[in-house]
C-alpha cells in the first residue's frame, strides 16, 4: 500500500486512508462540520467531502449534477484495458437513469421483505453453527471467525452459487473495496469475479435454475435479452455490496457491545429494543461510503466544483450530524426519531437494505443469546478498513 | 388522523412497515404505501407519527385538518 504524507489540514486536504481517520473519523468530522462542511482534497484526484446531513441528501438527490458513472472512493490508477469487460461498470449502482432504473428493478424484488424472511431461518442457523466453533475456547475473533462468514453465505444461496467458494469471494471483495489503492490486487479482485461469473453463466445457459443469476441471465427486458455484460456486472455488484458492508456492519455493533458493557447489558435484557438498536448501530457505525462525479461545473454551498471532480458520499458523517441527531455521538439503543441515511439516499437507496437488516439484526440476537459477556482482549489489537467501507476486521475478544 | 405516502419522494427504505406493519403495505419493489384510505386508528396515531419521523425521504405525511370519514 502506498504509504502518503501525513494530513496537516483536513479541510484542504483530506486523506481518507490514513491511518488514524480510519480508525477513528468522528472527531474529524465535528472538526470539519464546524469549520468547512465540505472539504477538499487533490490526493487522488480533485475530491469534496462533505460532513453535513444536509448537504449529502441534496447531492443524492441531485443526480443531473453527480453522477453515479464513478462510485468508487478511491480512483483506480491501473491502466484500464482498450475493450473493458464492464462496459457499464456494475449496474444499477454505477449508472444513471434510465439504465439505473431498469436494472435496479431486476434486482429489488429478490430483496423485498418476503423474500428475505425466507433466508432468515438459515441465517439463524449459518450463526449458532459459527458460533459451535468457537464457544468451548472462551475467545474469538468476532470480526474474522463470525461477522466475516456470515453475509457472503447468504449471498451465495441467492445467488445460486456454492458456498464452499465463501473465502475466495471474500478475497476478491475485499481486494476490489479495501485494497483499491493497489491497482494490482483490485484489477486481480475484478478479474477473479468475471472469469468465477463467467464460467457459473455458462452452467445457466441451458439449464436455469431458482437462483437469482439464472433470472439474471434469461430475463428479458423490451423484448431482448439482457446484455451479457450487464448480467456479469449486476452478479458481481450483488456480491461486492452484500459483503463488506454487511460483515462491517456487523462487527462494529459487536465491536460497540464489547466496548459499552451497560448497552450490552441492556439489550441482553431488553431483546425488544433489538429493531431500534439495530437502526441505531447502522447510523452511528455506518459503514459505507460512495463517490458520485460532477457532470458540470457548479457551485453547490458556496464550493466551485468543476466538471469531473468526484465528491465522496459521506453517508457515515451525516448520520453524526448534531443538527439532525440529538446527541449525535451518542449511541442511544432506544433512540426513537432516527432518520439515518446509512443506506444511503434518493434513487440508489441500497437494494439489499431489507436482508443486511435481517441479518444484522440476526447475527446480533444469536451472538447475544450465547455470548451474552464478552469484552476486547486487551491484549490483542483491533484493526479497521477504511475509504469505501469502515469496518473492524481484526477484533479478538473473551467471554467467560 | 390521516396519513399518505408521497410515491414521488418514496424509495423503499421500509421504515415505515417495520415500525407500524399495520398502516403501511410495502410491494415487491419497497415502495410503500398506507393500508385503505390511510385513516390511523386512535390507538395508532403515536406509532403514526413515529414512522412520519423516521422515514428517511420525508415521504409520509399527515394530511392536515381532515376529520375521518364515516
Ligand atoms: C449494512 C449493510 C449495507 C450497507 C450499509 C449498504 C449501503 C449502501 C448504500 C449507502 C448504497 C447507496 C449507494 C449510492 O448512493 O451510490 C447501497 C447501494 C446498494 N446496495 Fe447496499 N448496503 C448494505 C448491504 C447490502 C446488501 C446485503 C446487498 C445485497 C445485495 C446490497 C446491495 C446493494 C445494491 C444492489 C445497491 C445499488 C442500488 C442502486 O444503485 O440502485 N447492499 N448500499
Ligand atoms: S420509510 Fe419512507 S421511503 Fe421508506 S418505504 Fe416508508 S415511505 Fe417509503
Amino acid at each position: 500500500m502506498a504509504r502518503t504524507s501525513p494530513v496537516t489540514d483536513w479541510s484542504v486536504d483530506f486523506d481518507v486512508l490514513d491511518h488514524d481517520y480510519v480508525a477513528d473519523p468522528f472527531d474529524i468530522w465535528d472538526d470539519l462540520r464546524h469549520r468547512c462542511p465540505i472539504a477538499h482534497s487533490d490526493r487522488r484526484g480533485s475530491t469534496w467531502l462533505p460532513t453535513r446531513y444536509e448537504d449529502v441528501t441534496a447531492i443524492a438527490h441531485d443526480v443531473e449534477h453527480f453522477s453515479s458513472l464513478e462510485v468508487a472512493v478511491i480512483p483506480f490508477d491501473g491502466e484500464e484495458p482498450e475493450e473493458p469487460i464492464l462496459p457499464y461498470g456494475l449496474p444499477p449502482i454505477s449508472a444513471d437513469p434510465p439504465l439505473h432504473t431498469w436494472t435496479r428493478r431486476l434486482l429489488l424484488p429478490w430483496f423485498s421483505h418476503t423474500r428475505v424472511a425466507g433466508y432468515e431461518a438459515m441465517t439463524r442457523e449459518l450463526c449458532s453453527s459459527l458460533i459451535d466453533g468457537f464457544a468451548a475456547r472462551g475467545r474469538a475473533d468476532a470480526a474474522a471467525d463470525y461477522a466475516q462468514q456470515i453475509p457472503v453465505r447468504v449471498i451465495a444461496a441467492i445467488l445460486g452459487v456454492s458456498d464452499s467458494h465463501a473465502d475466495m469471494f471474500t478475497g476478491w471483495v475485499r481486494d476490489v473495496l479495501e485494497f483499491a489503492d493497489d491497482p494490482e490486487r483490485r484489477a486481480g479482485g475484478v478479474q477473479g469475479l468475471i472469469n468465477y461469473f463467467l464460467e457459473e453463466i455458462e452452467h445457466r445457459r441451458d439449464r436455469p435454475g431458482d437462483d437469482l443469476l439464472s433470472m439474471l441471465l434469461h430475463s428479458e427486458v423490451d423484448g431482448a435479452p439482457v446484455e451479457q455484460s450487464l448480467v456479469l456486472g449486476t452478479a458481481a455488484l450483488v456480491l461486492i455490496a452484500g459483503v463488506d458492508t454487511t460483515w462491517s456492519a456487523i462487527g462494529s455493533s459487536l465491536w460497540h457491545l464489547a466496548t459499552h458493557p451497560d448497552d450490552r447489558k441492556r439489550l441482553v435484557a431488553e431483546p425488544d429494543l433489538m429493531p431500534f438498536a439495530v437502526e441505531e448501530l447502522l447510523r452511528a457505525y455506518s459503514p459505507v461510503t460512495m463517490a458520485r462525479v460532477v457532470t458540470h461545473d457548479v457551485e453547490f454551498a458556496h464550493c466551485p466544483m468543476k466538471a469531473g471532480d468526484k465528491i465522496l458520499m459521506n453517508f457515515p458523517a451525516a448520520n453524526r450530524d448534531p443538527e439532525v441527531f440529538e446527541d449525535a455521538d451518542k449511541v442511544v439503543l432506544d433512540r426513537a426519531v432516527n432518520r439515518h441515511v446509512a443506506f444511503g439516499s434518493g434513487i440508489h437507496r441500497c437494494a439489499g437494505s431489507n436482508l443486511a437488516r435481517m441479518e444484522l439484526r440476526v447475527a446480533l440476537e444469536q451472538w447475544l443469546r450465547r455470548v451474552p459477556e464478552f469484552h476486547l482482549d486487551e491484549g490483542q489489537e483491533v484493526t479497521w478498513a477504511g475509504g469505501q467501507v469502515r469496518g473492524p476486521r481484526l477484533l479478538p475478544v473473551v467471554f467467560p | 388522523m390521516r396519513i399518505t405516502v408521497d410515491p414521488l419522494k418514496c424509495q423503499g427504505h421500509a421504515r415505515c412497515f417495520a415500525l407500524v406493519p399495520e398502516l403501511f403495505v410495502v410491494d415487491d419493489y419497497g415502495m410503500s404505501s398506507v393500508k385503505g384510505d390511510g385513516t390511523v386508528a386512535p390507538a395508532l396515531e403515536d406509532r403514526a407519527l413515529l414512522a412520519i419521523a423516521n422515514c428517511p425521504e420525508f415521504a409520509i405525511e399527515e394530511i392536515a385538518g381532515e376529520d375521518p370519514p364515516g
